[in-house]
């Protein structure tokens, strides 16, 4: 069991690949492109060559559409598809406040310190996809 | 080691080659490149941090001008190694570090160097370290590296029978255990070797996955996003060869379903 004492790295007995993992790996959502849209970006992860590539059709400062491409371990592609779903329809203000916290959350387990970089993949690549849309205005 | 004549050439100054791969476990004949490096006017540097934990490594008989190793790959401490050289091309060289002990004579306008190895070796060396890895050279060499090798061989073709009869399993490298040292690299169709190695981690069974600091040869020669790699030493079993095996079979039942 984790407790709130323990270091968030501690995996301990639970089981890293849960069911909800394994599905969005195996029957990714979302996956795909958006021809026309504002925000389009793609990330690589060096030390283990996965790549996530964002695209997201925005509506009055709300996420309209968000689809991905990509391929690399399960982790960072159930990241990726549950990422997708989360954002749809949210505020991009909002969306830009998301942390490592929510991406934990959201996959349902605590990732080591490796694996953070896989999980995190996606917001990365949504967030750099943000700020060079911004830069762009 | 075809194209090993026609990469080296009169223009060629140093031949840098690692003498047993961290990747495939090849073992690569330095002693012949060596000797087309020397025909061609150049170098030969020897990356022996994979072949003298693994196998007899004598540097007057490979002819080699440098070889480098570490200590962290052979049971010893970390952050120590060692690099060999030719007396004359070190007697040649200039200190690259400045500190106590480099040097005979100060001068306000010029100094004299100690000698050998001593002008290499500047400032308060790493003490602890230095005395850890002479014992990690003592116990290995009291086990013998011709046993080491011939034990790691054992053990080599044993996980490349086995792991070649799973499906859907790719092994790289060459099939002959003889010619490779304790380190199988593989993938299973379809699944990350990060998926790979954290289930096989979960079971309790150590391996490395990603591109093993060679990423040319990873994506580009052997056209893999990464790989998994099982790595031998004396201290491991034909067990733990089963085990492995055993792993495997249960990574493919997490993600495959079978």
């Amino acid at each position: 069991m984790v407790t709130e004492s323990m270091d968030t790295n501690y995996l301990g007995d639970e089981e890293i690949y849960k069911e909800n993992i394994l599905d969005h790996f195996k029957n990714p959502r979302n996956f795909g492109e958006i021809k026309i849209c504002e925000i389009c970006h793609s990330e690589l992860n060096p030390t283990c060559g996965d790549m996530v590539k964002i695209f997201v059709k925005l509506k009055n400062g709300n996420i309209k559409e968000a689809k991905f491409k990509g391929n690399g371990c399960a982790i960072s592609m159930a990241s990726a598809s549950m990422l997708t779903e989360k954002i749809k329809g949210r505020n991009l203000k909002e969306v830009k406040k998301m942390s490592e916290r929510e991406i934990h959350e959201m996959l349902g387990i605590h990732l080591g310190p490796v694996r953070l970089k896989c999980g995190m993949l996606s917001l990365k690549t949504l967030l750099k996809g943000i700020e060079i849309m911004e830069e762009r205005k | 080691m075809s194209d090993v004549d026609k990469v080296i050439t009169k223009n060629t100054k140093i031949v840098s080659v690692t003498h047993i791969s961290n990747v495939l476990g090849t073992i690569n004949d330095v002693k012949e490149i060596g000797r087309i490096a020397h025909n061609n006017g150049a170098l030969m540097v020897v990356d022996g941090a994979q072949s003298v934990p693994h196998i007899k490594v004598d540097v007057k008989e490979l002819n080699c001008d440098f070889l480098v190793f570490s200590g962290h790959k052979m049971l010893g401490p970390t952050g120590i190694g060692a690099l060999y050289g030719k007396e004359d091309l070190l007697n040649k060289m200039s200190p690259f570090l400045y500190g106590g002990d480099m040097i005979l004579e100060v001068k306000f306008k010029d100094s004299k160097w100690n000698d050998l190895p001593w002008k290499f070796e500047a400032g308060t060396g790493p003490i602890a370290q230095g005395i850890g890895l002479g014992k990690a050279v003592e116990y290995l060499e009291s086990i013998g590296m011709d046993k080491m090798k011939e034990y790691e061989e054992f053990l080599t073709e044993y996980a490349l029978e086995k792991l070649k009869e799973i499906e859907d399993v790719e092994v790289y490298g060459v099939d002959n255990a003889k010619e490779r040292s304790g380190v199988v690299s593989f993938n299973i169709k379809g699944i990350h070797a990060h998926d790979v190695s954290a289930v096989l981690d979960r079971e309790g069974i150590a391996v490395r996955g990603g591109h093993l600091c060679a990423m040319p040869l990873v994506t580009q020669v052997l056209g893999q996003q990464s790989v998994v790699r099982a790595s031998f030493y004396f201290y491991n079993t034909r067990q733990d060869i089963d085990n492995l095996v055993r792993g495997i079979k249960k990574v493919k039942e997490v993600f495959h379903g079978h």
